[in-house]
């Protein structure tokens, strides 16, 4: 039967093969969030000005989207010609040529616009190798007319002291009010993306110039005490489970004072359609703590082409149609501009009509100017970069694990120290498995 | 033209099925065991190099390996335990005769339709959430404290999404062999007196003791493995409580693309699986022949 | 038991309505979110019955992901795989059964053994091998891995089946001067066929939900309904009702397929325990 299997798929890919020259087809693999699936409503857009490109899409959620595309360039597999990639993994895959750099976006595409330290996140050795089609940083969200009833103004520069008064302050679990929301569920791109900058702005780091795990410092100490003693006198209950779903759905239907998560959040609580206090928000930056830098977290989905596939050429065609300016006007002529990705170009937030529509257009830029995650970026120096994961493959497995300590204390069944022993011991493990620690 | 009796004609009959799986279980396991003498990384090709048994050492020295065996065992047991009483309860009362006989059966078996995934994801967001479940709002309702499932019990739950997926299965395999009990030997020993009971121990469960064996045999197959539903819930946590073997190999390996870890707690999960086989069959085999 | 009385046939009738409806419970609970906008699907309280029911949830769906293709897909990776299996399955089970020797237990055992390798273990390996020879994201590629995975458990349910096939009767179709052809097609296929009936329709419940090798080899040509299902976990946003809808589409069909043919399911599940 297997020798059938491969002789009908031998047979079929021949045929295939054949006929393929007259149509381009192209496997975009993206994540399933709002602004993907608005790109894949959009491209009849594209089709229409490229007429011999036909788009087939594998949309999934970004954890199981990461571990196929991964599996499938690492072993050149060839599955997909267009790859939904982010920051972390695109230092990584340049390095091994998994990447081809992006050369042929077109006259018309303007690299010098795109944001500093986007940019900056997707070059490597001066090659662009991804480009960004959103970006997002970190801020605080908040209900202005709970502190308005409790006589509190958010300051210009919030630093965790005055989120933890607060956020008791506009407590009240009877009514279902939580002070503050904040992201529970375990995952490298979950809880540690808030808890490591956190971290950072407790001059943490993951790991110090010999990558030697820090849990065992105080600033991680200082950061978890913190972090769990806010959530258990302001937070909702099953914290340990929410990720950014859950609390997005607990903000819109008013129930948290404060909700510090992703610049992207914005346009969806300032819906009216969605969200119930959506002209209640209001926004500030990301709360220091004994420093502000990389106190807010640094992302960008972008769109890249895994070497070995055939379909160059068309692969930037379309990374080039769904990056561009252009785009930003189809969507706003579509779905109005609060509704266009946001962080990427510099352009869309020197525009009037952007900034009238996003009322946290300026927030958000604000954030991603500020984040640096190359190796100076932190309060005391690493040899990682990035701002809330460290951009090395074993990072994922470590980080997930680590989360998955810190939900533990988070959910009571373990203490704050445990939780810092375990981490500890895990990542020493890891790393030393790994061969970073001799 | 030979008789069905011959030797050579059922060795041909049973060639294709006994050829296609020795290579589908040798060709991966080989290649399995090839690379968990590796040190391959799949994101760092071109370093992989012959480290004889360090993957297997640091994949039974992880220090969640001990409770991912006992995880693994409880969540087998706990599921069986639940699914063949349930099943053995389900399977006296639809037994019976009730008005709408057929219906109530149909609603008993849905659950194994159901894709695992689905499943999990069903229980998770919309029965056992504690903000927005339904078993969140019972409870507020009787004036108590949800209970945060996944956070404070989620070996547990995961035990009750998994239970109500199989108890279809042993319910359908233990009504079958419930019905074919002869009614005149339980009608002489109801005229002898016995009172429900006795009847039950000493009659039905005997006669249902074969198809209880074979409820516990293929379930032990597919619950060894359990994934799916892990992944979906509590991703192996909090802390490492609800993580199995099949959820470590793929937390310590597969996620940071540790191919030579992953192979190598593959095998360990080979061989223990088939310890438990060995001990499952020597337990109840006598039952699966008649 | 004891010839009914009416109370007592009305006490089982309740308890088993009950039983039966908390037990179906999450299914319709899914059913009736799937006709919820998104913010009634999180409301709390919940409502039951008496919210504002939409069908934007299902044209959502199929307009943003090709249900058609992937149901397709899940079609005729189901029934191919279970197909192949049954072809090879039945001259096995009835050798075993009606020729066995002091190794047909051990072989079977053998044969279920094959299935205690996890799959995360064996994902890599198989991977590659699949690369190598182009059946990455192929429809036979999954038929074989699919068919691979249920045969132990198709020969094992057929062989405990003809087992129970009496061999008197084949001995007495023999004697009266039948030849082997006749002997299969008159005498043992009628008989065997409730035993094939049900193998096929259990494998066919195991292919269509199986949800490990189906996500790890597909991308977008072969992709069945369990990737369908994996594209409207946890995006960004409000999901519940939408997924609701999803799984509502995913599960249908088997579901329906199930209950038609429940009878025909139940008939071969005896696993040789009726005489």
């Amino acid at each position: 039967m297997k020798l059938a299997s491969f002789l009908i798929a031998a047979c079929a890919t021949a045929v295939l093969a054949a006929t393929a020259s007259a149509q381009t087809k192209l496997t975009i693999a993206t994540v399933n969030n709002g602004d993907m699936i608005r790109m894949q409503k959009l491209t009849d857009d594209f089709k229409a000005k490229n007429p011999g490109i036909d788009l087939e899409w594998v949309t999934l959620e970004e954890n199981v989207l990461r571990q196929k595309v991964t599996t499938d360039i690492a072993t050149k597999g060839g599955q997909y010609d267009v790859l939904t990639i982010g920051t972390y993994e695109v230092p990584i895959w340049a390095k091994q040529d998994w990447l081809v750099p992006l050369t042929g976006l077109g006259a018309g595409y303007d690299v010098d616009d795109l944001l500093p330290p986007i940019r900056a996140g997707l070059t490597v050795d001066g090659k662009l190798y991804a480009a960004p089609f959103y970006g997002e940083s970190s801020m605080i969200m908040y209900r202005k007319d709970l502190f308005e009833a409790a006589g509190l103004k958010m300051p210009d520069k919030p630093n965790w002291d005055f989120i933890k008064s607060a956020a008791a302050k506009i407590t009240d679990k009877s009514k279902e009010i939580y002070g503050i929301c904040l992201r529970g569920k375990p995952g490298w791109g979950e809880n540690m993306a808030f808890l490591t900058t956190m971290a950072n702005s407790y001059s943490g780091r993951w790991f110090d110039e010999k990558w030697h795990p820090t849990f065992d410092g105080p600033e991680w100490k200082k950061t978890l005490d913190t972090y769990l003693d806010l959530m258990k006198t302001s937070g909702p209950p099953g914290a340990s489970s929410n990720g950014f779903n859950e609390n997005l759905a607990l903000f819109q239907s008013g129930k948290c004072g404060m909700w510090i998560d992703a610049t992207v959040a914005a346009s969806f609580v300032s819906d009216p359609k969605a969200s119930k206090v959506a002209d209640k928000v209001g926004y500030a930056p990301a709360p220091c703590g004994t420093t502000c830098k990389n106190a807010n977290w640094l992302w960008a989905w972008s769109l890249g082409i895994p070497a070995g596939t055939k379909k160059v050429e068309a692969a930037e065609k379309f990374i080039a149609w769904a990056t561009s300016k252009p785009y930003a006007e189809l969507v706003a002529s579509k779905d109005g501009w609060a509704n266009v990705p946001p962080g990427t170009r510099k352009s869309l937030y020197a525009n009037p009509d952007y900034q009238k529509a996003a009322p946290f257009a300026a927030m958000t830029l604000q954030a991603i100017d500020s984040a640096n995650p190359g190796l100076d970026g932190n309060d005391k120096p690493k040899p990682y970069i990035g701002v809330q994961f460290a951009a090395i493959p074993e990072f994922q497995g470590i980080g997930t694990a680590v989360g998955q300590q810190f939900a533990a204390a988070l959910a009571g069944s373990s203490t704050a120290d445990q939780a810092l022993k375990n981490a500890q011991a895990l990542t020493l493990r890891e790393m030393t498995k790994a061969g970073y620690i001799k | 033209m030979a008789t069905l009796h011959t030797r050579s004609a059922a060795r041909l009959m049973m060639a294709p099925s006994v050829i296609l799986l020795f290579g589908w279980m040798i060709v991966p396991l080989a290649m399995t065991l090839y690379f968990s003498l590796l040190n391959y990384n799949l994101l760092t090709p071109g370093t992989a190099a012959f480290v004889g048994l360090l993957n297997y050492s640091y994949f039974l020295t992880d220090p969640a390996f001990l409770q991912a065996i006992g995880n693994t065992l409880l969540l087998v047991g706990g599921v069986l335990l639940i699914t063949v009483t349930g099943g053995i309860l389900l399977a006296l009362l639809l037994d019976q005769p009730i008005a709408g006989q057929g219906i109530v059966r149909l609603l008993v078996i849905a659950p194994f339709f159901v894709m695992p995934t689905v499943s999990a994801l069903v229980w998770k967001n919309m029965m056992m959430h504690p903000v927005y479940g339904l078993f969140a709002w019972i409870a507020r309702g009787l004036g108590l404290q949800p209970i945060d499932w996944f956070a404070q019990l989620p070996l547990f739950s995961i035990v009750l999404i998994v239970a109500w997926q199989w108890l279809p299965f042993a319910t359908l395999i233990l009504l079958t062999a419930l019905q074919s009990l002869d009614q005149e030997q339980k009608e002489a020993a109801e005229m002898d007196g016995a009172h429900a009971i006795s009847l039950f121990l000493y009659i039905i469960l005997p006669h249902l003791a074969r198809a209880i064996a074979v409820v516990i045999l293929i379930e032990t197959i597919y619950l060894l493995s359990v994934f799916a539903e892990i992944l979906i819930t509590t991703g192996g946590g909090p802390g490492t409580e609800s993580t199995n073997i099949t959820y470590l190999v793929y937390a310590q390996a597969l996620l940071q693309y540790d191919i030579g870890g992953a192979s190598a707690g593959g095998i360990v999960a080979v061989v223990l699986a088939n310890v438990v086989a060995l001990f499952l069959v020597r337990l109840i085999g006598k039952n699966l022949d008649a | 038991m004891r010839t009914s009385s009416k109370g007592h046939h009305a006490l089982i009738t309740t308890i088993g309505w009950i039983v039966g409806l908390l037990i179906f419970f999450p299914i319709l609970w899914t059913f009736l979110t799937s006709f919820k906008s998104e913010g009634d699907a999180i409301a709390s309280p919940p409502t039951f019955l008496f919210f504002h029911w939409t069908i934007e949830n299902y044209v959502e769906v199929q307009s943003r992901s090709d249900y058609l293709k992937h149901f397709f897909n899940s079609v005729a990776v189901t029934f191919g795989s279970t197909l192949v299996a049954i072809l090879v399955a039945v001259p096995a089970a009835w050798a075993m059964a009606f020729a066995p020797t002091r190794r047909t237990r051990d072989i079977l055992m053998w044969m279920l053994s094959t299935k205690m390798m996890p799959p995360v273990g064996a994902l890599i390996p198989i991977y590659l091998l699949f690369r190598d020879w182009g059946l990455l994201d192929t429809l036979s590629g999954l038929i074989g891995v699919l068919m691979l995975i249920n045969l132990p458990i198709v020969v094992w349910m057929l062989y405990t089946y003809f087992r129970e096939i009496p061999g008197d009767i084949l001995e007495a179709a023999r004697m009266d001067g039948a030849s082997l052809g006749k002997e299969i097609v008159y005498v043992l296929a009628p008989m065997a066929v409730p035993g094939i009936a049900s193998t096929l329709l259990l494998n066919i419940i195991l292919a269509w939900n199986e949800a490990f090798w189906t996500l790890n080899l597909t991308a977008a040509n072969a992709a069945p309904l369990t990737a369908f299902i994996a594209s409207y976990s946890s995006p960004e946003g409000l999901f519940w009702a939408k997924l609701s809808a999803a799984s509502t589409l995913a599960i249908a069909p088997i579901l329906l397929l199930g209950w038609f043919s429940q009878r025909q399911l139940v008939r071969g599940l005896t696993f040789g325990a009726v005489k």
